[in-house]
């Protein structure tokens, strides 16, 4: 009994050791100061002074970051729309035509959007074609957390608000939005997370010029890998954290006010 | 002019007819219940009545005025859910306040009537608590308050009892009828339980398979059945297949298989040579023992087969000559005694004729 228990014990820190431990060694050597990832040198801040005074750096995170808060806006709107629909009408296909893009490989999704944008928009590729192609790829993720949430609701409620004397925009502003917000929000950030570090997609449908961040960190890691690399990948790794907690935070706390039953 | 009044009302889901040209006209301050089993059609016409669903034909007319095509935020009509279906993310004083905002009354009059309607459900030191902080009673009563505040015409309650013990239920249902008295606003309930619709209701509509079987109050429902679906959905009844002898006003001759004959009230319409039941309520029936058989109209013999006592009353299953069961109910009000017949005693079993009906069919 106490040994089986160790070995579990065991078993998981390696596991996450195994996760956590490149992790942790990216944000170490982002402030080692030797232009080599192999050996620590002594502390130095001069990568994150370096990252901050590479315009292309910048401009790539700047573009990833109105990127990703647009198409979180977009997406989040539009999958708060569809997970609603999906409960409402029992409509068998509608899930189906909602959750498939999560499904879909990547590459596939990147080659057939950007054939898409060029051979039936006619559409210069920048960022507003990153925008759509990310809306596209997070709508599902959004409906699904939406339509979870809704799920383990009293259809009845709504029914009510309609029943009080409420609108049909009344009763979503003053009862349903409310009551689905955290997985709204959830939503939302998901779709950020998922924005800003996405790659294939990213890949197909830029284009030329705009530097986008997951591209510009491939491209100096193809001349050399620098620990300015480390300091953009701990920057990335802080906000995506930021975003876990935010979320957890929500979750315990906003559900719980909102829970049926 | 009723305050309601349903016209030839049907709705089907596919090919099923869940509720099938119901007509109803109910008037105002009316207890009103539609009572039938699951699957009756009583939830459908009251969803209809509320606006959440539209019938395929006929009407609905509040004051004289078809409502079909109103949506329901406009209807004058509130609903009380099986669920409650009360906002969890607003507390009660919010909950209560919702219809009032909705019709867009000034904040000061909200509060007053908020404050009033909360000292009425005795829920005042709960009023910032929020729904999953209630009990099930408490949540019931704010459902109410927040059904009745501002003031509608008519207040639909779908099995608003259904989710509470039994204990609590009883005094709910007296809450009820006080509260129904006190607002004066037409109630229309659904339920299936039969005895809560005799309790509660000035009119019980009985529904099955999406028609009305009877309307009527809860005496007439309960002791002149108009059909044997009547007569066994509301409380326990006996009945015995009978032919008819002789159809002559005040009372029919009826002949019982293997038993003999007995007499029923007379109705219109029925014929000599027509086969339907005898329907006997079990306290109507009364036992004597054989022995004490003096005079006694129409009566059958049997043997006592079997009794069941449950405190206030016991109910004695009699066998009959023929080997027909029928069964009796007496008060258990001598002092200190369980039963009055043992098993395997000859009886005789009679009844008054006034209190027996005659079933077609």
């Amino acid at each position: 009994m106490q040994i089986s228990n160790l070995r579990l014990w065991i078993a998981a820190v390696l596991v996450y050791a195994f996760l956590y431990i490149p992790l942790v060694i990216v944000v170490v050597y982002s402030f080692n100061d030797s232009k080599l990832n192999a050996e620590w040198v002594g502390f130095t801040l001069f990568w994150y002074e370096a990252l901050f005074n590479n315009i292309e750096m910048l401009a790539a995170v700047r573009n990833s970051l109105i990127i990703a808060v647009s198409a979180s806006i977009l997406a989040t709107i539009l999958g708060t729309m569809a997970g609603l629909a999906i409960h409402r009408y029992k409509l068998k296909v509608l899930p189906v035509i909602v959750f498939t893009p999560i499904a879909m490989p990547e590459i596939l999704l990147g080659v057939s959007l950007l054939l898409f944008f060029l051979q039936v928009l006619n559409l210069t590729l920048g960022l507003v074609s990153i925008i759509i192609a990310h809306t596209t790829f997070c709508i599902g993720f959004v409906a699904i957390i939406v339509r979870a949430r809704l799920k383990d609701m009293d259809w009845c409620i709504f029914e009510a608000a309609r029943d009080l004397g409420a609108s049909p925009w009344q009763s979503f502003r003053l009862v349903t939005l409310p009551l689905i917000m955290p997985a709204v929000i959830a939503g939302a950030l998901m779709s950020f997370t998922l924005s800003i570090d996405d790659f294939v997609i990213t890949f197909f449908t830029k284009g030329v010029g705009e530097p986008i961040l997951p591209i510009q960190i491939y491209t100096m890691i193809k001349v050399a890998v620098t620990p300015e690399i480390n300091a953009i990948s701990s920057l990335l790794m802080l906000l995506t954290l930021a975003m876990i907690i935010i979320s957890t935070k929500l979750d315990s706390s906003v559900l719980r006010a909102g829970s049926i039953r | 002019m009723a305050l309601l009044e349903i016209h030839d009302v049907t709705k089907h889901f596919g090919e099923f007819a869940a509720v099938n040209s119901v007509n109803i006209a109910i008037e105002a301050g009316e207890f009103f219940t539609l009572l039938g089993p699951s699957g009756c059609g009583k939830t459908t016409l009251l969803r209809m009545i509320a606006g959440f669903d539209q019938p395929d034909s006929g009407q609905i007319l509040l004051d004289g005025v078809d409502i079909v095509s109103i949506p329901p935020e406009k209807r004058p009509i509130h609903t009380v859910f099986q669920s409650y279906a009360l906002f969890p993310h607003l507390t009660v004083e919010s909950n209560i306040a919702f219809p009032l905002k909705m019709s867009g009354k000034t904040p000061d009059e909200i509060r007053s009537r908020v404050k009033e309607s909360l000292d009425n459900v005795r829920l005042t030191s709960f009023a910032n608590r929020f729904p999953h902080e209630l009990s099930g009673g408490q949540k019931q009563r704010v459902a109410f308050a927040r059904g009745l505040i501002n003031r509608p015409r008519l207040l639909l309650l779908d099995e608003p009892l259904g989710a509470l013990d039994a204990k609590l239920r009883e005094e709910m249902q007296i809450e009820l009828i006080n509260l129904q008295q006190e607002v004066g606003v037409t109630f229309i309930f659904v339920t299936h339980a039969q005895n809560e619709a005799l309790a509660l209701s000035h009119r019980i509509a009985v529904m099955n398979q999406g028609g009305i079987e009877q309307i009527d109050d809860p005496s007439k429902i309960y002791n002149f059945p108009r059909n044997r679906f009547v007569a066994s959905f509301i409380g326990k009844i006996n009945m015995l297949d009978v032919q008819v002898l002789e159809a002559t006003s005040p009372q029919l001759r009826l002949s019982v298989m293997g038993l003999g004959e007995v007499a029923a009230p007379w109705r219109q319409g029925i014929k000599t040579g027509d086969k339907g039941v005898i329907a006997i309520r079990p306290e109507q029936v009364q036992i004597l023992h054989y022995s004490e058989n003096l005079g006694v109209a129409d009566h059958f013999t049997g043997k006592v087969h079997d009794y069941l006592y449950v405190g206030d009353v016991t109910t004695y299953i009699v066998e009959l000559c023929n080997g027909l069961l029928i069964e009796a109910l007496l008060p258990n009000s001598t002092p200190g005694r369980a039963k009055l017949f043992e098993i395997g005693d000859s009886v005789v079993v009679t009844w008054q004729y006034e209190a027996s009906t005659y079933l077609n069919g």
